[in-house]
């Protein structure tokens, strides 16, 4: 089980968070014109990298908080949590 | 029954506590601190059950967790447990076991015949014989098999025992009591560091217990009874016995397995019986010591042949001799101090070594007590039947491929030492790359991944003087990282035995025209011959020999085998051991209940279960409870001898006539505010928001971003900046958390804070044609009317002193409200309706009766948006926005999504008006056609139509409302039903929703 430091509350066990996938996603804008492809690729296509990963995870049974975390996804080694308006 | 090979003195037994229990049927005596194992070797018992494959009879041949044969099953019923190693389990009044994997008894097994047939069972023999036919598998062959093959026998009952989890943390984890473990946290904890330290045995001190030395000029087992007592009184440091440290986990999880209560007589009552630990240490130190390998000859798991140092534990913790004519057969000096033991306890061993000569302080102290040694000999077989009786040794040849005399000498044990393998699983595990250390032949850990450290032997560091130093240097270093405190504690001085160069031969080769069999993995029953040919056979990679020839696989992941295996391979394919390299070690490095694995998550406990603040007034009211998601909901309230289906026809028809009130506490509620909490819902829902006045509610619907329906619910607008949203009592939860991801990862531009409220107001939705009236005595200084409170209306009310909200919303399709209090005053709300409900007929109703209701007025739940559906498939898209983007909406011109001859929703009415329609069946158009037969849409829902009296469902269907009217089938396999049915429309009653504006 990781043990992820929440950047609101420290260090917790796993099992208190949930996983959002890929940080670096951006949603369309509301309204903008943009190519089938374009939204394709926002809604059904990741990157699923064997190293270094910066993810979302959920503080789902603590702050409630969402937050960026640099992760090793085959060593799961955690090299940095933040905020998501600071920089990971 | 007199212990015959017991001694008088010696050992850390209690003589003056006797101790009975039964093994196999027949009564026998043992004292207090022995095993199983000790105790019957003391009664000169050494068969303990047949080998896997072969049945061949197996004995002892260790005295810890390395244990490959001696599994049995203890006590019966309810209590029985499997697999059960004999070595591991504390003696204990009573205490009742029988060995495994035999039949009818241990002495005569029938299985045995597969010992003679062995030359038909060879590696992989399952795989080649049992391949075809495929439907013999289920029927035949896998039956036999496992009764065959079967290890022990699972219990039929529930678990009676109690099992607990505890969560822990600690600078340092310090994972065996051996000499450099006991330096390590002694180090640690003086230093400041809040230290575990864990013990898989009962008793501390590891090899200290067994060996002759001295630590601080003291004995071995006195320095660690010191040290022990001197870390238990610490404040900062756990001391614990019985404990496993069995899985080494991503960032330092530790998980541990303490046995707590089968080795007491008298038990406490609230005692669980295993505990299982998840301890965070910042570092770990393993010092899990190093196991004797076994060396490889002729018919060497026999009954009486074993470790030589299991045979020096068992006399020296246990004072138990194995044997009293016993052969010490040896590559090393380690065996010689087994040899003096059985000397110095009037017994005269005959040493066999392989090697051509050895000068080292041990062997002149056995040369010193007159030890029978043969040097450059070997043993190429043995004999004896249930034990062993006789050995045939000879001189090895100077290249060691043959023997140049062989004669029978008789004996009643072997003690066999082909070096130690480091118990190195929990580097292994953290993610630490072995290396092959060439000088003791094994692999070590290499470099941490993780904050993890070996020590002492389990590092191949084999003198007591190394593992003080390291354990020492280790325990000041790691916890000084962490206390910074500089508390350097003196390394105290040891004296041991020297010993020379060990040998590394260790699988003795055939006499000529012998075909011995010499057993490599005595769990898996994998010998010399079966590695051979799986490598003939082409298996090249070490796992795949594994799984072929099963070596190293089941309860024993290869303890004692492993290394031999892989120096097998090796030698047969010319390379060299770390080329092979070795195979993964998984946890649990020790079997583990599944009841501990489980603890206290069991039955009820299983999942938290959530009830409405009304709860005691349904049970008190007859409620039969269904599970909604956590929660419990009344499901219909029982009369006299009702069904399911009475019930809640009765109640539902209650509603339609006169007025009915059902608890819906459960459904999700957020609060959300903000100022710009409506442009978020006019973002998050498909239809308009920015309008929607204070005092008013709105039916929305949110979708995914892949555009399939996510949920629906109504949100009512309390203040300008205030909106209370209700969900599904099923997505109450992932609700949430799409609210928060949008406003905290998407939208963080947007003031809004969402809030769930779920728990904090009880709900009771009143509803039918009496419903206002009912409404008008419970509120009478608010104006309740039509036009003082119309549909889709929201108001602020007093209910006889409590604040209350009133929402006019309908679920069931009758003129109905919703009203909220504080959940504390849920059963005042509850009470006060039903009381003055009662002349105009109230009756409370379940979700079944809900289900009816919603059903036939064809509003959609959670069996149509069940994450396939799209709004037009529901007939929700005329809510779907054409002036603004919201989330989902630019998937919704995707081709499958536009494309003609979607399945949407409709009603189905059964022709002959009486047969209800199973939920899951499906609608084809030809009720006899071949099959596959093309199946036109699904059942999603059915109730008793109380409007109509007769069955009506709702059908996900193609081309969906185009075939009102068509006369198709509704067919369910699994209900063996084909039931002709007409397509209606899904509003099968008060199409046009006049009731709930009434
Ligand atoms: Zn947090």
């Amino acid at each position: 089980m990781l043990e992820i430091k929440c950047p609101y509350c420290g260090k917790r066990s796993q099992n208190e968070f949930s996983y959002g996938g890929d940080a670096n996603i951006k949603r369309p804008e509301l309204g903008k014109e943009i190519s089938d492809s374009e939204w394709d690729n926002f809604v059904y296509f990741r990157k699923n990298p064997r190293g270094k990963h910066s993810e979302l995870w959920h503080h789902v049974a603590g702050c409630r908080q969402w937050f960026k975390v640099s992760r090793d996804t085959s060593t799961h080694e955690i090299f940095k949590t933040s905020k998501l308006n600071e920089e990971l | 029954m007199t212990q015959k090979y017991r001694l008088d003195k010696g050992g850390f037994i209690k003589r003056d506590k006797k101790i009975s229990f039964k093994f196999n049927g027949k009564k026998y005596f043992g004292y207090e601190g022995d095993t199983l194992a000790s105790a019957l070797l003391a009664n000169g018992v050494h068969l303990v059950g047949r080998s896997f494959k072969y049945h061949r009879p197996r004995g002892f041949i260790a005295a810890g967790v390395d244990e490959p044969n001696a599994k049995v099953q203890l006590y019966h019923g309810a209590k029985t447990e499997p697999n059960a190693v004999a070595t591991e389990v504390e003696l204990v009044e009573g205490l009742i076991a029988k060995s495994q994997n035999c039949f009818p008894s241990v002495s005569f097994d029938f299985g045995e015949i597969n010992n003679f047939l062995s030359k038909f069972f060879p590696a992989g023999f399952y795989y080649k014989t049992f391949m075809w036919p495929k439907n013999f598998w289920y029927k035949i062959y896998e039956p036999i098999i496992r009764k065959a093959a079967g290890l022990g026998v699972a219990p039929l009952k529930p678990d009676p025992d109690r099992y607990e989890h505890k969560f822990e943390y600690c600078d340092v984890l310090v994972v065996g009591s051996g000499p450099s473990g006991l330096a390590s946290a002694l180090a640690a904890a003086k230093n400041g560091a809040r230290v575990i330290i864990a013990e898989d045995k009962s008793r501390f001190g590891g090899s200290l217990l067994t060996d002759e030395v001295t630590v601080g000029n003291k004995k071995g087992k006195d320095w660690a009874d010191e040290t022990i007592e001197q870390l238990k009184i610490m404040p900062n440091v756990v001391v614990k016995n019985r404990s496993q440290v069995f899985g080494y986990y991503d960032h330092n999880m530790m998980v541990m397995f303490e046995r707590t209560k089968d080795h007491l007589e008298f038990p406490n009552k609230y005692t669980p019986r295993q505990r299982l630990w998840y301890i965070r240490a910042k570092e770990v130190v393993a010092s899990t010591g190093s196991m004797e390998r076994p060396l490889v000859f002729g018919n060497n798991d026999r009954p009486g042949i074993m470790l030589s140092s299991a045979a020096k534990e068992y006399l020296r913790v246990y004072g138990v001799l194995v044997g009293k004519k016993p052969i010490i057969f040896t590559n090393n000096d380690s065996a010689y101090e087994t040899a003096i033991d059985f000397k110095k306890n009037g017994i005269n061993p005959i040493v066999i070594d392989i090697r051509e000569n050895s000068e080292s302080s041990v062997i002149k102290e056995a040369k010193n007590l007159k030890i029978d040694i043969r040097f450059s000999h070997a043993i190429a077989n043995t004999r004896g039947h249930l034990r062993v009786n006789s050995a045939t040794i000879g001189k090895l040849n100077e290249q060691k491929t043959n023997y140049q005399s062989l004669e029978d000498i008789s004996c009643d044990c072997i003690c066999v030492s082909g070096n130690w393998t480091p118990t190195v699983h929990l580097a292994s595990q953290s993610g630490n790359k072995l290396k092959f250390d060439e000088n003791i032949n094994a692999f070590i850990p290499n470099q941490s991944r993780q904050n993890e450290t070996t020590v002492g032997s389990a590092k191949g560091s084999f003198t007591l003087k190394k593992s003080l130093e390291e354990g020492f240097n280790k325990g000041f270093e790691l916890s000084n990282k962490i206390t910074k405190k500089n508390i350097k504690s003196a390394i105290p001085t040891s004296n041991e035995r020297s010993n020379g160069k060990q040998n590394k031969f260790w699988c003795m080769p055939l006499p000529k025209n012998k075909n011995y069999k010499r057993c490599v993995d005595f769990q898996n029953d994998v010998y010399v011959s079966d590695i051979e040919l799986a490598i003939r056979e082409g298996f090249r990679s070490i796992e795949h020999v594994k799984r072929y020839t099963t070596l190293g696989m089941a309860t024993d992941q290869g303890k004692t085998s492993n290394l031999n295996g892989l120096q097998l391979v090796s030698s047969i394919e010319k390379k060299i051991v770390p080329e092979v390299g070795h195979t993964t070690f998984r946890p649990p490095y020790t079997p583990v209940t599944i009841g501990a694995i489980v603890g206290r998550e069991v039955g009820k406990y299983y999942r938290p279960t959530r009830k409405s603040p009304i709860h005691a007034w349904h049970e008190k009211n007859n409620a039969v409870f269904v599970d909604a998601g956590l929660w419990l909901r009344p499901r219909y309230y029982n009369q006299g001898n009702e069904t399911l289906h009475e019930a809640s026809k009765r109640e539902a028809f209650n509603v339609r006539n006169n007025v009915g009130i059902c608890d819906v506490t459960s459904l999700g509620k957020i609060d959300i505010k903000g100022s710009d909490s409506a442009e978020f819902l006019n973002r998050v829902y498909t239809n308009a928001w920015m309008k929607l006045p204070v005092g008013k509610a709105r039916y929305g619907v949110m979708l995914r971003e892949d555009g399939i329906v996510f949920d629906d619910g109504t949100t009512t607008r309390i203040s300008e900046n205030h909106f209370h949203m209700t969900t599904t009592t099923a997505q109450a939860v992932n609700v949430l958390a799409h609210l928060e991801y949008y406003l905290q990862v998407v939208w963080p531009e947007l003031n809004v804070n969402v809030l769930s409220t779920t728990e904090q107001w009880a709900g009771a939705a009143v509803a039918g044609p009496n419903s206002r009236s009912l409404l008008e005595k419970l509120f009478p200084d608010t104006d309740v009317s039509n036009e003082g409170l119309p549909f889709m209306g929201f108001k602020e009310a007093d209910l006889f002193g409590v604040p209350a909200r009133i929402f006019r919303i309908s679920f069931s399709g009758e003129l109905a409200y919703e009203i909220n209090v504080e959940s504390g005053y849920g059963i005042f709300m509850w009470e006060k309706i039903m009381e003055i409900g009662k002349e105009m007929g109230i009756e409370p109703y379940g979700t079944e009766a809900l289900s009816t209701l919603r059903i036939e007025m064809g509003h959609v739940a959670g069996s149509e948006i069940d994450g396939r559906t799209i709004s037009s498939d529901l007939s929700l898209d005329g809510m779907l926005s054409k002036k603004k983007d919201f989330i989902g909406k630019r998937s919704l011109n995707r081709k499958a999504f536009i494309e003609t001859g979607r399945e949407k929703i409709v009603g189905v009415v059964p022709l002959d008006k009486k047969t209800m329609i199973p939920e899951g069946s499906h609608i084809v158009v030809d009720n006899k056609a071949s099959l596959p037969n093309p199946k036109l849409g699904h059942i999603s829902a059915s109730c008793w139509s109380v409007e109509y009296n007769n069955p009506f469902s709702l059908a996900i269907l193609k081309d969906g409302k185009q075939r009102i009217g068509e006369k198709l089938y509704a067919l369910s396999p699994l209900k063996s039903k084909s039931i002709p049915v007409e397509i209606v429309s899904s509003h099968y009653v008060d199409p046009t929703g006049e009731r709930v504006r009434s």
